[in-house]
């Protein structure tokens, strides 16, 4: 692997249509698992008021924060209940069933 | 050729929809287009201002114009600028705020304004309204009463027709004691026989709202603010709000001012022309045609409708020949149709009567010469497209009359609509025909809701929105599109929920990926999930198929968020009672996880406030109680007062009570969570009648049951149920209701909101009565439902998915 991936661990620590939130380093994100069994990595905190997101309800690739039900698209990162919020995305695969990310950060591009 | 300009003096619904019909005519090439309003606003439909009042909308909600439109279509728009004056001469319009205008053609709609009627003490010095006293006709004036009634307790309305009872309906919903005082001896006279207007009166009443008939006020009490009123029959009422809605006048001034010809409104002839000036017309309730004022919004479109045909020339004959007057409404949830004469006024008329008391069914119509003259439909209304067609035609009705109150046979509706004529009126606030409607659909709209959208029909009070619904779906051949509607269960499942729960059981559907996969567009709703899982617990029970990320993150870790990312935890303590041991556990489980927080709630527990996910297992484990269940939408506790056990005046063990009825719900899912209390006596000190259900001791061993009381941010005194017998059948009968609510109420709709939309009579003869013979399927229900419950703290030792409660994983490796 190249430098600057992280290997998470494996796929099954994260239930499926749901997330949870990873240390690596001092960056903490939140990895969620689709029921498509896709992985997405996002920043870790709702930009509204910080909701952890990786605790948050998934619906396809919409994301909805457990706090005031804002919602994001985790290939985006772009905000769809509030389009001037948007989050940022860090590049996710799953190789031989464990979890890789690049934590360079992805920033959603905010609409006007 | 240069333009003309059509200067438009008021900007509500008369004055804009005059404006749209002169567009639809092509009026935009002939003129340069000038609004003024009063109000701040577009046009906005003053029908639905009891919606501003009640909270249920915005001023959005209700706008039918907003601002943009006025851009898009060119107009210039004066808002918040009122025409004081027209120099005729000059043909020149002044606003007191000096703006002026010239115009070629002036059209005025300036509509009414309250009526305030004379009573001692209703204004201050300054000739203002009495700070307490409001008028109800504005946005403005809704606002203004939603913030003084913040801080008032009892509200009177004075008035009981269509506007006086929406608003006192809305008071109750604000939280205040309401009250109606109407002059005349029943309520809605102008539509209303006595009989008619006395079982209103009846169905208002059981909606917490009392009604005072033949009342004059003669006086508003206080010195410097409301404090009460006094009658002509010498008795008082307390209170500290009062809403005039005892009839609207015509703003007519800007044409006494002006120099046309005034009567009771400025006097207009067939083509809404002033009767002194061809280039001045007059719209709406400002409007005096052939010695009539009309105040319903069907008139005036129709007027509208002549005054565009006739200054855009496109029919040069138009004219308006006065309106008979037929209205369908809907006052309080309860569907009313009227038309023409109350009651006989002819030795030969003939009167066909029909009474069902109980379900607030009634029925009335006046034959003279074999043609309808006069017909008031309560409760049941589906014979009113076909009597208003015959009323407003004048023509010969069927010799059986039976026929004309009720379905005989059921001639279907393909039959009928075939039979309506074109100019049938669908939509009588809007004005839309059954031609209109076919033409939209023919013009490419192919579901009700884009027909509603592009000719109003149904945008208005909304009562004929079945029919029109019907009859697009006629018009379509049975191949209307579905609309995505507030009726759906979650949005993306076109099914009511006691249809999705039908097509639930029909299909098996277990989890809620099935029934996305079956029954949804192939699209997972986030939001919908937890939705589906608490309607399929509450149809599977034990044999739900309970896939955890359909759970919101509270009924994942069983305990709930808080704004930090931490859990509170609440341990259960049925009737607020526990062991000294208990209390003593509680403590030290606090010390020892070191909590921010230790807060006593207004269920009468224990808060354990800002715990760290990870140590959930731990504290439940420490702790030894069973949960709390203060997470979730289900049932979540029972308060109580000490009852008999101490209490020197308990009529019933009401903390005993409590304790069984916690241990029979805990855990039981629901649409929005159910909190209970027990009152051992009529004192309340322990809130009962402010509960989703609460029982009163009243001695004998007899309880009360409150249903749909709130103190939340909606206040409600619960419907007084039933009287139980004792408490086992007090017991029951709250398990009735509450699967009743689960079975039938809409995700997060909490019991004050399910109560207002179903009805006290209907849940009573369903729960109470087993009108419709479902009690011994609801008692089953529960019982299964209770029997599926597992306390969720166990899987402190057996966690149900991975990492179910850390908050943080660490990566495995950097490379």
């Amino acid at each position: 692997m190249a430098a600057g991936e992280v290997l998470l661990g494996a796929v099954e620590q994260i239930p499926t249509g749901e997330g949870r939130t990873f240390r690596v380093g001092e960056l903490e994100i939140a990895v969620f698992h689709t029921a498509e069994e896709q992985v997405y990595a996002t920043q870790a905190l709702c930009p509204h008021r910080q909701g952890p997101l990786a605790d948050g309800l998934l619906g396809g690739t919409t994301l909805m924060c457990p706090l005031h039900d804002r919602t994001f698209d985790l290939k985006s990162g772009c905000g769809t209940s509030h389009e001037h919020l948007g989050l940022v995305t860090y590049p996710a695969w799953v190789v031989d069933g464990q979890i890789w990310v690049r934590p360079e950060p992805v920033q959603a591009e905010a609409a006007e | 050729m240069s333009k003309q300009r059509l200067v438009v003096v008021g900007n509500g619904m008369a004055g804009a929809r005059a404006v749209e019909e002169v567009l639809a005519r092509g009026g935009a090439e002939m003129f340069d287009i000038v609004m003024f309003g009063d109000e701040p606003y577009g046009n906005y439909n003053r029908i639905l201002l009891s919606e501003i009042l009640n909270g249920t909308q915005d001023t959005d909600g209700i706008t039918m114009n907003p601002l943009s439109w006025y851009a898009e279509n060119g107009i210039t728009l004066h808002a918040g600028h009122r025409v004081e004056k027209i120099d005729r001469a000059a043909k020149v319009v002044i606003a007191n705020t000096g703006v002026r205008e010239r115009y070629d053609k002036l059209m005025i709609a300036t509509g009414s304004r309250a009526f305030i009627p004379p009573m001692q003490g209703v204004r201050i010095e300054d000739g203002s309204l009495k700070p307490g006293v409001f008028g109800y006709r504005t946005v403005a004036d809704c606002q203004q009463i939603v913030d003084y009634a913040r801080s008032s307790k009892v509200a009177v309305t004075i008035g009981g027709g269509l506007l006086g009872l929406e608003a006192a309906r809305s008071m109750t919903v604000l939280g205040c004691e309401s009250h109606v005082v109407h002059l005349a001896g029943h309520l809605m006279e102008m539509q209303l026989d006595v009989a008619a207007g006395g079982l209103l009166k009846k169905t208002i009443e059981g909606m917490n709202i009392q009604v005072h008939t033949a009342k004059q006020t003669t006086e508003v009490l206080g010195s410097d603010k409301v404090e009460g009123l006094r009658f002509k029959d010498g008795t008082e009422l307390l209170c500290d709000l009062v809403i005039v809605a005892a009839g609207i006048r015509p703003n007519s001034e800007i044409g006494q001012f002006s120099g046309l010809t005034v009567e009771r409104a400025i006097v207009v002839n067939d083509h809404m022309q002033s009767v002194d000036d061809r280039d001045i017309y007059v719209v709406g309730e400002c409007a005096q045609h052939r010695g009539r004022l009309y105040g319903l919004v069907a008139p005036l479109y129709e007027q509208a409708k002549v005054f565009a045909e006739h200054v855009t020339q496109t029919n040069v004959n138009a004219a308006y020949h006065g309106s008979k007057l037929a209205t369908k409404l809907k006052v309080m949830g309860v569907e009313l149709a009227s038309m023409g004469i109350t009651d006989p006024t002819d030795d030969n008329d003939e009167v066909v009567q029909f009474t069902e008391p109980k379900r607030g069914t009634y029925k009335k119509l006046i034959v003279r010469d074999g043609r309808l003259v006069g017909g008031i439909l309560m409760g049941d209304i589906s014979k009113a497209p076909f009597l208003m067609q015959a009323f407003a035609q004048n023509a010969p009705l069927p010799d059986e009359r039976l026929s004309l109150m009720f379905d005989l046979g059921t001639p279907s509706a393909k039959v009928t609509y075939d039979e309506m004529p074109a100019e049938t009126q669908v939509c009588n606030c809007n004005g839309v025909t059954k031609a209109g409607i076919a033409a939209c659909v023919i013009a490419g709209a192919n579901s009700s809701k884009a027909v509603m959208t592009q000719t109003r029909a149904g945008m208005g009070c909304g009562a004929c929105k079945g029919e029109v619904t019907e009859l697009v779906s006629w018009l379509l051949g049975g191949e209307v599109e579905e609309d995505p509607s507030v009726h759906y269960y979650v949005p993306t499942i076109p099914l009511r929920k006691p249809e999705l729960m039908r097509e639930v059981v029909a299909r098996g559907l277990k989890s809620v990926s099935s029934v996305f996969r079956e029954l949804g567009n192939g699209e997972v709703d986030a939001g919908a999930k937890p939705a589906l899982a608490s309607l399929l617990i509450t149809v599977w029970k034990g044999e739900y198929d309970d896939e955890r990320d359909a759970r919101f993150i509270n009924d994942r870790v069983h305990a709930n968020i808080q704004k930090d990312g931490t859990f509170s935890v609440i341990p259960e303590m049925p009737g607020g009672v526990c062991t000294p041991d208990e209390l003593v556990r509680i403590g030290q489980v606090a010390q020892k996880y070191n909590v921010p927080l230790v807060k006593l709630t207004g269920g009468q527990r224990v808060d354990l406030v800002g715990l760290k996910k990870d140590d959930l297992p731990k504290i439940w484990s420490d702790l030894g109680f069973k949960a709390g269940y203060a997470w979730g939408k289900s049932y979540r506790t029972c308060k109580s007062c000490i009852g008999t056990d101490f209490c020197r005046f308990g009529l019933g063990d009401s903390m005993g009570f409590a304790q069984r009825i916690e241990r029979r719900y805990r855990g039981i899912d629901s649409p929005a969570k159910l909190k209970l209390a027990t009152a051992g006596c009529p004192r309340n000190c322990s809130e009962a009648y402010v509960k989703d259900v609460g029982f009163v001791a009243i001695g004998d061993g007899k309880w009360e049951i409150y249903v749909g009381g709130a103190a939340g941010a909606h206040i409600r005194k619960g419907d007084l149920l039933t009287t139980a017998k004792d408490e086992t059948e007090a017991m029951l009968i709250g398990s009735r209701f509450m699967q009743f609510y689960r079975e039938n109420a809409k995700w997060k709709e909490r019991t004050y909101t399910f109560m207002e939309r179903v009805g006290l009579e209907r849940v009573r003869a369903v729960v109470v009565e087993d009108s419709e013979g479902i009690c011994a399927d609801l008692d089953a229900a529960m019982e299964a439902s209770i029997a599926a419950c597992v306390d969720p703290w166990l899987e402190a030792v057996a966690p149900k998915t991975a990492n179910q409660f850390t908050s943080v994983i660490p990566a495995k490796e950097e490379v």
